[in-house]
């Protein structure tokens, strides 16, 4: 059974097509990823599983329960990690957990020791008293990470967890996130970074103008539709182009670089180090970003 | 818009209560200073500072001086002031700058709890403040015991009332500073005008009528009617008119905020 079924999703703002038919379910144990650029539709496809916005057409199962007729069993399960902070600025570290643990109806005693255990996975036990407002950006995410998971929640749904958020705080999110996967929560998790989605990641759907473009294994989706690594050439001069036209098959003209897609070995590279030019010349690995692009094109969005 | 339905609210708006509750209770001494002072003042303007020049007055055929007119409709007017600003600013910054009501739609709570719950504790505010004050006036002499004991449920009415058309105005302005109009065209007005400070018949005729649709005007009259045990056949209208604003507004406010927040 999945923990959450989403068929046929659909949201319309006036003229605007926020989520256009989407449909996706996520397995016991994994963590599923909602990738899209800037305004794709992921936010607006997290609310409408919380009931937050309602949908205009389409079926929501999570836990094999409609959302229509069990909200309220659906949210008591479930923990959500907002985009915006939510933190409520007129309490502690410690008691924006104990006072969330409230809403689910969580004795006070149980509330307190969970809290405390969320602080010290976090590393927040040193903070537990301090006020919000004095908090960085990294520590506000990491208690909001603590908030979503104050009532033991069966599924995780972050959104963007890390947007905004420096190297450290990142590798510290990301470390505890794959923690707890271990540990076998479920989480559904977007973002736009695809660093994020390659190390945390089973299984991703890339969406964009509200529709599903594509799902499947990161790993194997990159090999898939780009190939196994990438050969990038800044400023390429007419010798460079005359060589690829012979040599490679897909060549992505950027103008002032190019991208060749390869699918085996480095050869092609060695012999245009060998006989055309090395400088500007770097052979990497595909990656999710490659794929990223790919398919939502790399014009700005706004 | 869609009117609520009275399934969908459980006990579980008491939650929200309770939030707003334990964060007053951090700040009691300060939110206490304006309600026990703020009578004291008043009585030293007006009994001192005013009535010598006003002397006194006949209201429903007793003779009162002016600082024993005046008493209750203090105590009225904080009722008003304390839910009505609760649900104006505070519930707006919840709403809009805190994402208060966005963090509590995350859990099992809905947003039709939460908006009961906020009017519930700014109607609990107006019962705090008219309760401490209700003390302090009936310390000077000027209220009647049991009578002034009916300003507890009074209080409750009323703050359910003003907190309720509060909401109405934070589920209808586009910022925070617009609240300035409503305060200043509603709020204001009844301050002056629902016979506080003056008796209603002392306006023309037309403007009494006014009056007589401004729930300040009715609250005032149980106030003053409770507090100085002068007590008339009219009040029971003033308290169906109270009953009937709670029970037709406090729906509104909700229906009128989830038409706001869920899009």
């Amino acid at each position: 059974m999945a923990i959450l079924e989403v068929e046929s999703l659909r949201k319309q703002y006036g003229l605007l097509t926020a989520v256009d038919d989407i449909s996706f379910a996520v397995q016991p144990g994994e963590c599923f990823g909602l990738l899209g650029p800037n305004g794709a539709g992921k936010t607006t496809t997290i609310r409408m599983l919380y009931g937050y916005t309602p949908r205009d057409d389409g079926t929501l199962r999570l836990f094999d329960l409609d959302i229509d007729t069990d909200l309220r069993e659906i949210k008591r399960r479930i923990g959500i990690c907002q985009q915006e902070d939510s933190l409520d600025p007129d309490l502690t570290v410690r008691d924006n957990l104990v006072g969330y643990a409230r809403y689910f109806a969580i004795p006070k005693g149980e509330a307190e020791g969970r809290a405390d255990e969320l602080l010290t996975f976090f590393a927040l036990h040193s903070r537990a008293n301090d006020k919000i407002t004095i908090l960085s950006g990294g520590l506000k995410r990491r208690l909001m990470l603590a908030r979503a998971l104050v009532n033991q929640p069966e599924l995780l749904i972050l959104d963007e967890p890390t947007t905004g958020l420096d190297p450290q705080s990142r590798q510290l999110l990301w470390e505890k996130l794959a923690e707890l996967k271990k540990q076998g929560l479920t989480i559904l998790l977007t973002t736009h970074y695809m660093e994020e989605a390659e190390r945390l990641c089973d299984r991703l759907v890339i969406v964009d103008n509200g529709t599903i473009l594509i799902e499947g294994k990161p790993q194997q989706l990159v090999r898939q539709q780009v190939g196994s690594s990438v050969l990038e050439i800044a400023d390429p001069d007419d010798k460079v182009r005359a060589f690829l036209d012979k040599e490679a098959s897909r060549v992505e003209d950027l103008g002032s670089r190019l991208l060749v897609y390869l699918d085996d070995g480095d050869e092609l590279f060695l012999k245009l180090t060998r006989e055309v030019r090395t400088e500007g010349c770097v052979l990497r690995p595909a990656g999710l970003e490659d794929l990223f692009l790919k398919l939502t094109g790399r014009e700005l969005r706004e | 818009m869609k009117w609520p339905n009275p399934s969908q609210i459980s006990a579980r708006a008491f939650r929200v209560w309770q939030r707003n509750f334990s964060i007053y209770k951090k700040n009691w001494k300060i939110s206490f200073i304006p309600p026990l002072l703020e009578p004291l003042f008043y009585i030293l303007a007006f009994g001192v500072g005013l009535a010598v020049m006003v002397g006194e007055l006949i209201f429903n055929g007793e003779h009162l001086t002016y600082t024993t007119f005046i008493a209750p409709a203090l105590v009225a007017v904080a009722i008003m002031y304390n839910a009505f600003f609760e649900t104006t600013y505070n519930s707006f910054v919840r709403m809009y700058y805190q994402k208060t009501f966005d963090a509590l739609l995350a859990t099992p709570l809905n947003l039709e709890e939460i908006i009961l719950g906020e009017i519930l504790w700014a109607a609990t505010k107006s019962v705090i403040a008219a309760g401490l004050m209700t003390v302090v006036i009936s310390l000077c002499g000027f209220f009647e015991c049991p009578g002034a004991l009916l300003l507890i449920p009074l209080a409750l009415l009323g703050g359910l009332v003003f907190a309720a058309l509060g909401m109405i105005c934070t589920a209808l302005v586009p910022g925070i500073e617009t609240f300035n109009l409503p305060i200043f065209l509603g709020i204001t007005p009844m301050f002056l005008f629902s016979g506080t400070f003056f008796p209603l018949q002392n306006l023309p005729e037309w403007a009494q009528t006014v009056a007589k649709f401004l729930p300040l005007t009715h609250l005032v009259a149980l106030v003053r009617g409770s507090s100085l045990q002068l007590f008339s056949g009219e009040l029971w209208f003033s308290l169906l008119y109270l009953l009937v604003a709670a029970l037709l507004l406090i729906p509104l406010a909700i229906a009128l905020m989830v038409r706001r927040i869920v899009v």
